[in-house]
């Protein structure tokens, strides 16, 4: 049968791309599956892993625990490392072949590569950066209904399984649900961070099926070469998975040094990392990866300490659905404030130590 | 060697946000810019020019009023500007987009010298699709998130970024690539640059100019042939306000260190 994307009725199961780097699966990987297994549920089908790789069938396993009841291991010496060309024409073959209904994808920077390269293949759309998924339109509904601003009682929605894709527009000023009703696989990549990991379940683990399908790939088809791939020398910061994130904002300009010093100080008695806002990182006190922000990485700690940060939109987009928010900033009318749990108008510089002092008299009880 | 260069202007976001009553974004009523990953795409193109003595054309969608942004391209440096604009164009999603500025990419030219430079992402859509998705319909190799570039003969080495390191990549060309901040720092408009702005060419294309490309069908372009559509819009509730605790002295410290304790978060 020939490949129709327009031909809505022959697609059937939610796909879940997992990304893996070096023989290691990514946390996203679980986040996806986790959150796919609910759709697979509401639509009463098979969730489905995609793994594209060289010697990784032994990573199946760990997939089926989060959820998945079918992996597709494609295993070839070129999909060792990602590149475009190879992962699209795999992935490409084989949605024309099996027709998935859904299909997600991590938005990783190989997630957000890989995403509209296919989609533009297959001719069907492709939402980016999604942060919820529903495809029950009471679910969607209930959602709605802690979320927005709509009076969801009096608004007509369309009855349909179409996956409502909701995503931030405008750093989260705005949010958007897109739907994709005309062509299939309906696409979406997923920002990390954001979907909730199940717990991991060794029986499920043990039944999951793996299914090998054979990959037509050739050094032709792959028009770019991989010099060499090269982690960062330091250490990554766990931003995402962290329970506690104490960010610092321009508030810091005066005494850049101390005020990272006090951000570190805070975080280790919290057990966190340190954060912070694109104005710190733009001015290079600190390195990209501790970004909070639309642009750097999203965030839902328990407790989430923003020092010296004003609050754009920008910055909020990455943080405003954490826990507990502690603010503390000179400008009582900052609109971090809007967001923060607890305030406090004050220097942060005078304000840090002392609350440091309190948190560390509290635990020692 | 040719450099083409897909840019975009975009509301900008970095001052207040305009919301109208309905909910939706006042456009009207902010500033306008060049998205700024495509400010870094353009200098690539620039500092290629700068090397090889490569022509520069900078393209854009959108509408009438997009020149402006056109012209300072021309000041900056590039060569020439192409205007994609038409009714037929609106209301499109990013596979439409992306036929019709491949189509507008092909009438430019593409030789076995030419390298298309993109933005990451434009931040009013966030989408980061537009570049990869302008690749698939020019069948040409991508390389995304650029953060260096070296030009040796026919092909090119580029630096990747990833999350937690980079990847080294040789690709041939023509190719696109979509580069980010870390890229490099992009130019001012030079005085002589504003003056030469408006005697450079200047085109604009629109439905009838493109419509004889295959890539070009009222049902793959424009809100008819977007295959994504808006089911819901909706603003986020205004978070309730929290705790302003008075004051700033150990005190406060204290009943937040109390409060937190008593949520059992610390």
């Amino acid at each position: 049968m020939a490949f129709d994307s327009k031909d809505t009725g022959a697609f059937k199961g939610v796909w879940v791309f997992c990304e893996q780097r070096e023989g290691k699966l990514m946390n996203t990987d679980f986040e996806l599956i986790s959150e796919g297994r609910k759709l697979a549920d509401d639509l009463g089908v098979e969730l489905c892993g995609v793994l594209l790789g060289h010697g990784v069938e032994g990573l199946a396993k760990e997939l089926g625990g989060y959820g998945a009841d079918k992996v597709y291991v494609c295993d070839h010496e070129l999909l060792e490392t990602y590149t475009t060309d190879g992962y699209a024409k795999v992935i490409c073959d084989l949605v024309e072949e099996k027709k998935p209904e859904i299909f997600l994808i991590g938005a990783t920077n190989i997630g957000r590569d890989l995403g509209p390269r296919c989609a533009a293949r297959l001719h069907t759309g492709l939402t980016a950066d999604c942060t919820h998924l529903d495809v029950d339109v009471e679910k969607y509904k209930a959602f709605l209904k802690t979320t927005s601003t709509i009076d969801v009682d009096n608004t007509k929605f369309e009855e349909n399984t179409n996956l409502k894709m909701t995503r931030p527009a405008f750093g989260g000023h705005l949010m958007a649900t897109i739907i994709c009703p005309r062509f299939r696989p309906q696409m979406s990549t997923v920002r990390p961070g954001v979907m909730k990991k199940a717990p991991f379940d060794q029986a499920k683990a043990d039944k999951v099926v793996v299914e090998k399908p054979a990959v037509a790939l050739s050094k032709d088809d792959i028009k770019v070469e991989v010099l060499e791939v090269k982690k960062a020398a330091k250490k990554l910061v766990d931003l995402i998975g962290a329970d506690v994130v104490v960010s610092v904002g321009r508030g810091i300009s005066s005494d850049v040094e101390k005020g990272l010093a006090l951000a570190n100080e805070l975080a280790e008695v919290l057990g966190g990392v340190v954060g912070a806002s694109r104005a710190v990182v733009d001015a290079g006190w600190i390195s990209a990866d501790h970004q909070v922000g639309q642009t750097g990485k999203t965030v839902h700690p328990k407790i989430y300490v923003a020092l010296g940060i004003s609050g754009a939109i920008q910055h909020k987009a990455g943080m405003q659905d954490s826990e507990c928010i502690i603010a503390v900033n000179k400008n009582e009318s900052a609109p971090i404030f809007e967001v923060a749990s607890y305030g406090i108008a004050g220097d942060l510089f005078k304000v840090t130590p002392m609350l440091i002092d309190s948190i560390k008299a509290i635990k020692a009880g | 060697m040719k450099a083409i260069v897909c840019v975009k202007q975009v509301p900008d976001t970095s001052g207040k946000v305009a919301v109208k009553a309905d909910g939706t974004m006042d456009r009207a009523s902010m500033a306008t810019i060049t998205n700024p990953d495509d400010m870094n795409a353009i200098e690539a193109a620039l500092r290629l020019k700068d090397a090889t003595g490569c022509e520069v054309t900078v393209v854009s969608m959108g509408p009438p009023p997009a020149e402006g942004m056109l012209r300072e391209l021309l000041a900056m440096g590039a060569d020439k500007a192409v205007l994609v604009s038409g009714r037929e164009f609106g209301g499109s999603d990013t596979y439409a987009t992306s036929q019709i500025l491949a189509a507008a990419v092909k009438k430019i030219g593409v030789d076995d010298e030419t390298v298309i430079f993109c933005g990451r992402q434009a931040i009013d859509g966030d989408t980061a699709q537009v570049g990869p998705q302008i690749a698939e319909k020019l069948h040409l190799p991508q390389v995304t998130y650029v953060s260096e570039i070296e030009a040796t003969g026919k092909s090119l080495t580029v630096k990747r970024a990833l999350e937690d390191g980079y990847m080294s990549i040789q690709v041939q060309m023509p190719c696109l690539l979509t580069c980010i901040k870390e890229l490099n720092e992009p130019r001012y408009m030079s005085v002589g640059g504003i003056m030469d702005a408006y005697a450079k060419p200047y085109e604009v294309y629109d439905f009838n100019t493109l419509k004889d490309d295959p890539l070009i069908d009222l049902d793959t372009i424009g809100l008819k042939g977007s295959p994504t559509n808006v089911y819901k819009s909706f603003s986020p509730p205004v978070k309730g306000a929290g705790l302003m605790l008075e004051g700033s002295d150990k005190g406060t410290c204290d009943k937040l260190a109390a409060l937190l304790d008593e949520k059992h978060l610390i």
